[in-house]
């Protein structure tokens, strides 16, 4: 506080200044945000029942049990406590299938991040930097690419590789890349024009030095909400590839796969359709929270509008 | 009676157990035809008066006053409706950057015109008439072809014009000018002001001039109202305040005036900043930066004493003090 | 304006042949001799092979038969379906209009709802309806379409009854397929025939609303949000401020000055719907048995019916890029400042 006192003194305070550490301010930041906490807490949950779903002692979530098909939940008159969210059409126990379930979306959702993220930033950062032949050809594939809708593109490359989760993997990755590689192209292109960039490069800096010291570390920003919401979109993904039976293959338990075989099932048994769906409602719903929570923390300079 | 009174306006911001006067207690008169400059620095609360005054400042501060009231009705007490309908015809404001000011996505006719229809009710030709006369007013060249202009299209020079003319379109009896050339270029200072000054002239009106530029007042207000962190310290008369400044911050920016440091080797400042809403001191708000300052003078906030050259906000005005 | 759409086209020319070369390139990876799935049959003996082979162009070098494939394409000749056997061009023909109607439905829903939702979010922000909206359209986006789908069925088809589950009209009604828009065409087949077609119309609409709806819920919801906050950023904005000082009434403040200058973006944000609403199409397609072509091209990988399927996406491609270049037009006329520039 700038202490009022004779004229010349108020002038020379006497502050001293801690800076918090920047882990420290983010998380100051991003606890303000009530739906980003909630939603990083359900991811929490998520994550926990995914790792240790094997440990949780739940019953086989590919057992068939021929005489307990179609149990609802166990709050219903006819449900029963040993199979706490009921059972499918061939007597599997839905709980359980939930919880496997989510082992492959989190799975597929990280693996698929990190397949176009990485060579998303490499062809981003190849664009940026040689934006007058290179660049503008990584455009135009890139164009190329995104001239076909996420999910068309995602079957089409399923049909060429083939059903399966790697596979599934592989069809997500290949969609989320040009968004990364314009994200990142837009970045560097613009941090590229400033100052402390050219002070670099007259210092001598390498290209893989400006690259990837220099230039990268300041458009991590959009880079990470980017990243956190194409982690949502890919289980999305991976349940709609499911869904319409190119991805993952039964008896493998996946949220979009159990939405498919129960559709039949719709009028005699709800809660077979409704559960799977808003798991992945949910669990979406809480990355999404987390992804605006990042943005509004992040970056300062997006416009703050909420 | 005047054109526009104020008395004892106050403007809060910020939460209610902790509010932030940016306006405290400012008794401001406007006599019809006349020119008056508020003069302070950022943060004195001079752009907030009079966005209160024309009821822009919406829901986010909270006006009180015991009297305010233009050309005889009191603003107060109206309603939105009625509010409009002086806004922007009898009353209106010119801005300070006349690039952002005016709307990008219609053209400099659409806008000049929108306002007269509203307002006045044009139609047809009489209402392109009047959009051509006042581009002209103005003193815009080939008036004809700017109608159909958009604004990006001008200098900050000309769209400055055009925000006078439609904030002059309806015949306004007071135009308020918040710093109307500090964003232009400064050989067009001179020529905006010009501008003003004659309509001012021509059209009869009441000008309020809001302005850091002590110099631009001297030579084109007749009164002057020095503002301090939302206060008042110093009411005038032009030429007269300049001449026998009576308030020490008054003393100091005319001190800190290039002109009259001529054949120093520094320039005269005043050190320290305006107190921001956490270092309000307790005592007069200017103590903390001025030279004369006494413990009365950080202990208690002197009330605004009229003299019989204006009034002003001190314990010890100048010309009660030995030295200058 | 048309040398700007004309330029726009120009330069678009080497994307769209990156697209063909790509949906070429993609019957030639998927798995299978391309002879046997070709001809339709399996366990050829060479000579044959080789025969099929040469009849089909398969011998010539690569490079020749992608220009062969280009030509064709303009000669609007895309093959013929291994299933079906009939031309592409003509199959496409017949489903494409009921796809359309879906997604133009769609996009009216969402737009219209999507609009005034977000404005009238900006215009009262921070209150209930605005955390509503906000929150809702957070929830719109986040949510599987394919269950969306299947829960509005469960509700409104299976337990209420109101909306049929399948097909765009009740197989009580003939209707003759005039224009392939089931709307106008059970409209004129209830002009024509009012005693024996009564209620067509009605049937038709009540088939197509509840698709319609969830097609276009994700896109509602992304416009919400982008009205929302260009709204919010233009309702600070100086000339906004200025337009209250001229005594303007709000209505006018709102929607002539700030909605033209806060629509900008959001015109962007709608055409980019246009590729999530041709993606949504194929899941909403599916689930309601809704005969456009989302439904025809994924069935037609899952029975390798690859003429149709490297088509399909080609034909689904090129209305992207179109529909693009429609947009980036139309954002020039809203927007003077780009006008000028170009």
């Amino acid at each position: 506080m700038i202490n009022a006192g004779t004229g010349n003194e108020a002038v020379e305070a006497t502050q001293t200044f801690t800076y918090p550490s920047p882990f420290r301010a983010f998380w100051s930041g991003f606890s303000a945000n009530r739906g980003a906490v909630i939603g990083l807490a359900f991811m929490l949950l998520v994550l926990f029942c995914a790792l240790f779903a094997p440990l949780l002692g739940l019953h086989d979530p590919i057992e068939q049990f021929r005489d307990a098909s179609l149990l609802p939940p166990a709050w219903y008159l006819e449900g029963t406590w040993t199979y706490p969210l009921g059972t499918d059409e061939v007597g599997r126990d839905l709980l359980s299938r939930l919880c496997f379930g989510a082992r492959v979306s989190l799975l597929v959702g990280l693996c698929a991040v990190l397949m176009s993220l990485i060579p998303g930033v490499a062809l981003g950062l190849a664009a940026g930097f040689f934006p007058k032949v290179t660049g503008k050809l990584i455009m135009r594939a890139m164009d190329i690419m995104m001239a076909l809708p996420a999910l068309l593109l995602a079957v089409a490359i399923m049909s060429i590789l083939g059903q399966g989760i790697i596979n599934a993997m592989i069809a997500i990755a290949i969609v989320a890349l040009p968004g990364y590689v314009r994200l990142v192209r837009a970045s560097v292109s613009m941090e590229l024009g400033r100052d402390y960039v050219i002070a670099s490069r007259m210092n001598g800096a390498g290209l893989l030095r400006l690259m990837f010291l220099t230039v990268l570390p300041n458009c991590l920003a959009p880079l990470i909400v980017h990243a956190t919401l194409s982690f949502s979109s890919a289980i999305l993904e991976v349940a709609a590839l499911g869904f319409l039976g190119f991805g993952v293959q039964p008896p493998t338990a996946e949220w979009g796969t159990m939405l498919a075989a129960a559709r039949d099932y719709m009028d005699r048994a709800w809660w077979v359709v409704t559960l799977p769906g808003v798991t992945i409602l949910l669990s979406v719903l809480a990355i999404n929270l987390i992804g605006d929570g990042l943005r509004d923390t992040l970056d300062p300079k997006l416009k703050r509008v909420a | 009676m005047s054109l526009l009174e104020i008395q004892n306006l106050s403007v809060s911001f910020g939460p209610e157990a902790q509010p932030f006067k940016a306006v405290d207690g400012l008794t401001l008169s406007v006599q019809q035809g006349e020119v008056t400059g508020i003069v302070g620095e950022s943060g004195s609360g001079k752009s907030v008066t009079m966005m209160a005054i024309m009821g822009l400042l919406e829901s986010q501060g909270r006006i009180t006053a015991d009297r305010l009231r233009f050309a005889g009705q009191d603003l107060l007490s109206m309603s939105a409706r009625e509010r409009r309908k002086i806004t922007g015809k009898s009353m209106s404001m010119v801005f300070q950057d006349p690039m952002a000011s005016l709307n990008p996505s219609y053209t400099v006719g659409y806008q000049i015109m929108e306002v007269l229809k509203v307002h006045l009710g044009l139609r047809g030709s009489a209402l392109r008439a009047r959009a051509l006369a006042l581009l002209e007013l103005v003193e815009i060249p080939a008036a004809a072809s700017r109608l159909q202009a958009y604004p990006h299209q001008l200098s900050g020079g000309m769209s400055q014009r055009v925000a006078i003319a439609i904030a002059i379109a309806c015949n306004p009896t007071l135009l308020i000018a918040d710093e109307p050339t500090t964003a232009l270029d400064v050989t067009i200072q001179a020529q905006i002001m010009d501008l003003l000054v004659s309509l001012q002239k021509t059209q009869n009106m009441a000008l309020v001039l809001i302005t850091h530029d002590l110099a631009v007042v001297a030579e084109v207000a007749q009164h002057v109202t020095v503002m301090y962190a939302g206060q008042a310290v110093e009411m005038g008369k032009v030429p007269d305040m300049f001449r026998h400044p009576q308030h020490p911050y008054t003393q100091a920016l005319l001190k800190a005036i290039p002109e009259h440091n001529k054949g120093e080797i520094r320039l005269s400042t005043l050190p320290g900043m305006v107190p921001g809403q956490y270092d309000r001191p307790t005592g007069c708000l200017v103590a903390p930066r001025c030279a004369y300052a006494a413990d009365r003078c950080r202990q208690q906030r002197p009330e605004l004493t009229l003299t019989d050259l204006g009034a002003v906000r001190c314990f010890y005005p100048i010309s009660s003090l030995e030295t200058p | 304006m048309f040398w700007y759409f004309l330029k726009k086209l120009i330069l678009v020319i080497p994307t769209f042949i990156g697209v063909s070369f790509a949906s070429f390139a993609l019957i030639h990876m998927m798995p299978g001799d391309p002879v046997e799935i070709m001809a339709g049959e399996r366990g050829l003996d060479a000579a044959q092979h080789a025969e099929i082979l040469k009849s089909l162009g398969l011998d010539l070098p690569m490079h020749v038969q992608y220009g062969h494939y280009l030509l064709s394409i303009f000669r609007l000749d895309l093959g013929n379906s291994l299933v079906t056997h009939e031309p592409v061009v003509n199959e496409f023909a017949k489903l494409f209009p009921a796809t359309l109607e879906l997604a133009t439905a769609a996009m009216i829903l969402a737009i219209l709802f999507g609009l005034s939702a977000g404005i009238i979010a900006a215009v009262k922000r921070g209150s209930v309806f605005d955390h509503g909206v906000m929150s809702l359209s957070l929830a719109g986006y986040s949510m599987p379409i394919f269950w969306w789908g299947l829960m509005l069925i469960m509700y409104f088809s299976v337990y209420l009854g109101w909306t049929p589950v399948t097909g765009r009209i009740s197989l009580d009604f003939d209707i003759m397929p005039h224009t392939g828009f089931m709307l106008v065409d059970s409209w004129l087949a209830e002009a024509a025939d009012p005693a024996g077609n009564a209620g067509a119309f009605r049937d038709a609409l009540r088939h197509l609303i509840l698709p319609a709806v969830v097609l276009g819920t994700i896109p509602m919801a992304v416009i919400a949000r982008m009205t929302r906050s260009s709204m919010l950023e233009v309702l600070g904005e100086e000339y906004v401020r200025t337009a209250r000082a001229r005594g303007l009434s709000p209505w006018r403040v709102i929607v002539i000055h700030a909605l033209r200058n806060a629509l900008i973006p959001v015109i962007t944000v709608v055409g980019l719907q246009v590729g999530t609403l041709m993606g949504g199409a194929v899941m909403t397609e599916t689930i309601f048995s809704w005969p456009g072509i989302g439904k025809w091209i994924i069935e037609a990988v899952g029975r390798r019916d690859y003429p149709v399927v490297q088509d399909g996406i080609l034909i689904v491609a090129t209305l992207v890029i179109v529909t693009n270049i429609l947009v980036d037009v139309l954002y020039g006329v809203i927007n003077p400042r780009i006008r000028h520039e170009r």
